[in-house]
């Protein structure tokens, strides 16, 4: 990424002058040389004798690991059709691995012959999700996208109307269930951690405690130990003859888990409001709720927007942690495809399958959330 | 409502309704506290699950890969989650300090105007944020341990200190009972080197004349417990690591899963890190550093006595839960085979049934070190923050 | 809108999970009621309980469940399958999640009275071992003193190879992963001196992840008794029966040569046991709980323990195990079958 500089020159002096300190002369013939690669390279990687050395480090660390790096991925690797010994000897990474599992690894054990079912309930929720991003649409209308698209998704997995078969939902695995968990992890979170921030903001002392002592209890225990937590003891919590089933127990989980770190960045949008914003609201006579429904939440949620990606995102990466309690997210369907005897050596062609995975999705969604604050800050540029 | 009423009702009355309020919700959360345990409690009657800690004193029976403390298999179960505890604040401790500087490394290297140098610090913070800890830690781990030869091809990079892939080897000094002598002399290097700094302060802030308070504390510090040593008639021997049988005896051992799990959580944390220093240098008005360069000071001292003291304040808060984030992503240490917290409770809930116990133990020894770690970082930012800001 | 659609999910995701009683009266009556079994299997060991690439589970463990199923419902396929981790699996059963463990469960005293577990008859016996380089020259355990040793954590071979190298005042480093797959890959890599596992695990993995088989050895002592079998509750009788009866059966029908290709070739033959077995002889059904014809239709459905056993880890597996100690009693093995009269 460019820094925040590649977009308004004078920035990027600023920038560097917390570092650099160049003189009016360079910045200077900067603009001369934009022109002239030679100029570039002098002006950015030669200007000076430090700065010549971190080039030459540079360059040493690149010629050092990108060579054997496509080696090993591309000009020795199998491709298709191969068997392990195939790969085995041609010493490079085992893509036909990839080729023979890719649907278990992206599906799970969802039934073999419906797997168009997930692929397009995945598609139409990344284009909703998408189609959340757009600010121009943050207004009733993306809720009409989600409200059509969510029934949608939910009668192409679970079937069992419109004559497709009925597919029980601990049989989900895969990419899906890692989009929902993370997805329905931050919907379902959001109403509570709003509560949550009010409530640690409020002005009663025995409700302040309460949600200081959630947030703080659930911020400082690894989700591991409450994923496991919840597959042990959601069974037990409820009365006698009621059994809930593991996925609804992992996706409570982490609605839990992430609820309080949810109620720190809307807490961070609060109090990011003018005082005089609250007190204006007071002096129009609005009672408690009406200021915040009216006033306060429509203001403070804009500014937490970023937060919220960012939230999503560490939720997205986090739900490879359900592996713990035997669930087939991605993680675990890449895990699993390794069990089977053949093709148990080529682990890291499982691994580099998954991790392209989550970059695509988390590095789009970074992306995102810069834009984002870049835009929700134009107004507020130094 | 009652705008005409002559006095307002006192279930109008702010006071009341606030007691009111908190009665109703306090009363709910003890309520549905007490339907769960309730609940609970008659499952675990209801299938015979035996509950209680006493299994803690009980003979674990299984061994510990590497322990900072001697633990035996006839240690009890309370030893084994105490060495898993130890274990886990080792890798805490260390990760914190290493992605601390990796980090701050990296964030000042994306604002620098080498532009490969900028260019290679975003790769690493995009790539690296961008994949689950846990499958980078796979990774790592899987690199060490089929990058490196075994302990008979051993690579000897410095005489007596070896590298496999059984882990790093180096030699032990053998102080032959003079080592507390010089233990003294090195914390009397770091008193001494305290009240200098306190006094050049104060001496910089009467007369502006500046004492080179680092170069004379590093002499301090490295200094006196050398002299003591040598004092003492340089009495050290080196007890060196020897292949013998299977594996290297003597010296210290860093084993690869150590290694894997701090490079890894330490590279992970530092990616997050290094945005926030970015940020936080960011944030700092241009004007402080061209005022501060108006005065004549140098970059260096641009840097460290006017920008980072003031983008101290805005990176301290997110770096307190990058710190609380490491030592919670620590738990994936299982995965790998390092013998934290997470994986001895693990085993001992195997072996005793008792997950229940095992679990919340593992939360409230979790919970108590965040909460030490977010006390700690707390006090330091009063110290740093500004006042009357 | 957002907040109905919303409810409007969380009710449909509520009435489908939270399922019928779980307690109400005996684990049979709850599994009749309900029409399938939740069985505990494997998250994924290959020939004992791993999903394939199609997302079908197979295994011997798994033809266990689908056995069970067999005879209560006369269809093999009414089975919910719950993955479940090491840690998971004791709580899942205790808690009623699952009707049976069947997941690769040794049998102990600890478990079957502190964990409040009933074991059904044994269904694999196998030994733990350890596989080392042949370039070490190590040709009995007694010489691993030192070693480091690569270990699946939380399960009885940790506490065996603990007690072994105690009882022999030998000392070693254990290497604990939680995943079998990266710990073989561990000590392929060089990692660890030696591998401890169940034998029949020593064999697939030299098998399928060392890049040269014939480097490795696995040695003669096996340190252990491991005998898996499929756990119910402790106070559930008449499941237990059944589940302990459904695993003799399908001995019974191999000692006995009915596999599910020939088994109606058996209908009407004067053997009273065959009779039995089939359920032309009623009787054995109804003492059970189930239809007559129980048995005919594990066999049918799944077929015998040999042909489960050669299917899963044997001959026509990529395990390629030998029957050995899994032999029937009559060919030198240990798989006896109690009389079912």
């Amino acid at each position: 990424m460019s820094d925040l500089a590649s977009h308004d020159p004078k920035t990027a002096t600023e920038i560097a002058s917390h570092v650099e300190e160049p003189s009016q002369a360079e910045l200077h013939i900067h603009r001369r040389n934009a022109f002239s690669a030679l100029g570039w390279a002098r002006d950015n990687l030669f200007s000076n004798i430090p700065n010549t050395i971190l080039t030459v480090l540079s360059v040493t660390v690149l010629v050092w690991t990108v060579p054997p790096l496509l080696d090993w991925l591309l000009l020795k690797a199998t491709f298709l059709g191969a068997d392990p010994q195939a790969c085995r000897d041609a010493g490079g990474a085992c893509w036909s691995f990839i080729e023979v599992k890719h649907r278990f690894i992206l599906f799970g054990l969802y039934p073999y012959d419906e797997h168009w079912r997930p692929l397009l309930a995945m598609g139409l929720f990344i284009a909703a999700l998408a189609a959340s991003c757009d600010p121009r649409l943050w207004n009733v209308k993306i809720l009409y996208v989600w409200g059509l698209v969510l029934p949608v998704c939910g009668v192409l997995m679970w079937g069992g109307w419109l004559g497709l078969t009925f597919v029980p939902n601990d049989k989900w695995g895969g990419l899906p269930l890692t989009l929902i968990l993370a997805t329905l992890g931050i919907v379902l979170a959001f109403p509570l951690a709003v509560l949550l921030a009010l409530g640690r903001r409020s002005d009663m002392p025995a409700i302040r405690a309460i949600c200081i002592g959630y947030i703080e209890t659930v911020r400082g225990v690894p989700l591991v130990s409450v994923l496991f937590m919840a597959s042990i003891m959601f069974p037990l919590f409820l009365p006698e003859g009621l059994t809930i089933d593991k996925l609804l127990r992992a996706q409570l989980g982490i609605m839990l888990f992430t609820a309080a770190y949810l109620a720190e960045a809307v807490r961070g949008g609060l109090q990011a409001l003018p005082k005089g914003q609250y007190e204006a609201a007071d002096a129009l006579g609005l009672g408690y709720w009406q200021k915040t429904r009216l006033i306060i939440l429509p203001q403070a949620l804009r500014l937490v927007i970023p937060p919220i990606v960012n939230q999503f995102i560490s939720c997205f990466k986090d739900t490879s942690l359900v592996i713990i309690i035997g669930l087939y997210d991605l993680l675990t369907t890449a895990k699993t495809a390794l069990a089977d005897p053949l093709w148990r050596p080529f682990y890291i062609e499982s691994y580099v399958f998954a991790a392209f995975i989550y970059f695509l999705f988390c590095y789009f969604m970074s992306r995102y959330s810069q834009y984002l604050e870049r835009r929700l800050n134009a107004g507020t540029r130094r | 409502m009652s705008q005409d009423a002559p006095k307002t009702p006192w279930w109008n009355d702010r006071a009341i309704r606030a007691i009111l309020y908190q009665i109703l919700v306090v009363g709910a959360v003890v309520l549905a506290a007490w339907y769960l345990i309730s609940n609970t409690l008659d499952n675990l009657a209801a299938r015979n699950i035996a509950t209680g800690f006493g299994f803690l004193t009980r003979e674990s029976g299984f061994a510990i890969g590497e322990s900072p403390i001697p633990f035996d298999p006839a240690d009890s179960y309370a030893k084994a989650i105490l060495v898993g505890l130890l274990n886990t604040v080792i890798v805490a401790v260390l990760g914190v300090i290493l992605s601390t500087m990796i980090g701050t490394v990296i964030g000042v290297a994306r604002l620098s105007g080498n532009w490969l140098v900028a260019r290679l610090a975003s790769f690493y913070v995009e790539t690296l944020r961008n994949i689950p800890v846990l499958l980078q830690l796979l990774f790592w781990y899987a690199l060490i341990t089929e990058g490196l030869p075994g302990p008979n091809q051993a690579l000897n990079p410095l005489p007596d200190v070896y590298l496999s892939n059984r882990g790093l080897k180096f030699p032990t000094p053998d102080w032959g009972g003079v080592e507390w002598l010089v233990l003294a002399a090195l914390f009397l290097g770091m008193a001494g080197t305290f009240l200098l700094v306190r006094w050049a302060k104060r001496r910089q802030a009467l007369t502006g004349k500046i004492f080179p308070t680092i170069r004379a504390g590093i002499g301090l510090i490295l200094g006196l417990p050398l002299l003591a040593w040598i004092a003492l008639g340089a009495p050290t021997q080196m007890n060196a690591p020897e292949l013998q049988g299977f594996n290297f005896e003597g010296g210290h051992s860093v084993s690869p899963e150590f290694v894997a799990l701090l490079t890894g959580l330490t590279l992970y944390t530092a990616s997050f890190i290094a945005e926030i220093v970015r940020s936080g240098i960011l944030a700092v008005a241009p004007g402080q550093t061209e005022a501060a360069l108006a005065l004549g000071l140098k970059r260096g001292q641009v840097l460290r006595l006017v920008v980072m003291p003031q983008a101290l304040r805005v990176i301290i808060p997110p770096l307190t839960s990058q710190y609380l984030n490491l030592t919670k992503n620590s738990s994936l240490a299982v995965a790998i085979g390092y013998p934290d917290l997470v994986s001895v409770s693990n085993t001992t809930i195997n072996q005793t049934g008792q997950a229940i116990e095992g679990v919340a133990l593992l939360m409230a020894v979790y919970l108590a070190v965040s909460l030490a770690i977010s006390a700690f970082m707390s006090w330091y930012d009063k110290k740093t923050a500004l006042v009357g800001r | 809108m957002k907040r109905l659609s919303l409810w409007a999910i969380l009710a449909t995701v509520t009435s489908a999970t939270l399922a019928a009683p779980a307690f109400a009266g005996t684990t049979f009556d709850a599994v009749k009621a309900r029409g399938s079994l939740n069985c505990g299997v494997h998250t994924g060991l290959a020939g004992f309980g791993a999903p394939d690439d199609k997302g079908n589970w197979a295994g011997l463990d798994v033809d266990v469940c689908r056995s069970v199923a067999a005879a209560m419902f006369g269809d093999s396929t009414k089975v919910k399958y719950v993955p479940l981790t090491t840690q998971q699996r004791f709580t899942a059963l205790q808690s009623g999640e699952i009707d049976m463990l069947s997941r690769n469960t040794t049998i102990t005293s600890q478990r079957d009275t502190e964990l409040g577990m009933n074991f059904g008859p044994t269904n694999f016996y196998d030994g733990q071992g350890f596989l080392v380089p042949k370039k070490l020259k190590v040709n009995n355990a007694k010489q691993l003193n030192g070693a480091t040793v690569c270990v699946l954590p939380g399960t009885t071979t940790e506490l065996n190879l603990t007690d072994y190298f105690r009882a022999n005042k030998m000392s070693f480093k254990p290497v604990v992963i939680e995943k079998q797959d990266e710990l073989a890959a561990a000590f392929f890599a060089g990692r660890c001196d030696a591998i401890t596992s169940d034998a029949s695990q020593l064999a697939s993995i030299r098998s399928a992840q060392a890049s040269n088989p014939d480097d490795y050895v696995i040695l003669p002592e096996l340190i252990s008794k491991e005998p898996f079998a499929t756990a119910v509750r402790h106070g559930d009788d008449q499941w237990f029966d059944l589940v302990k009866w459904v695993v003799y059966a399908t001995f019974e029908a191999e000692e006995k040569g009915i596999t599910s290709a020939n088994i109606d070739s058996f209908k009407g033959k004067t053997d009273p046991t065959i009779k039995r077995l089939l359920g032309e002889t009623p009787g054995l059904g109804k003492a059970l709980g189930v239809n007559e014809d129980w048995a005919y239709q594990v066999v049918k459905q799944v077929g015998n323990y040999g042909e489960s056993y050669e299917r899963n880890v044997g001959a026509n597996s990529k395990l390629k195990l030998p029957r050995g100690l899994n032999a029937q009693w009559n060919k030198g093995g240990l798989i006896y079958a109690l009389p079912i009269r």
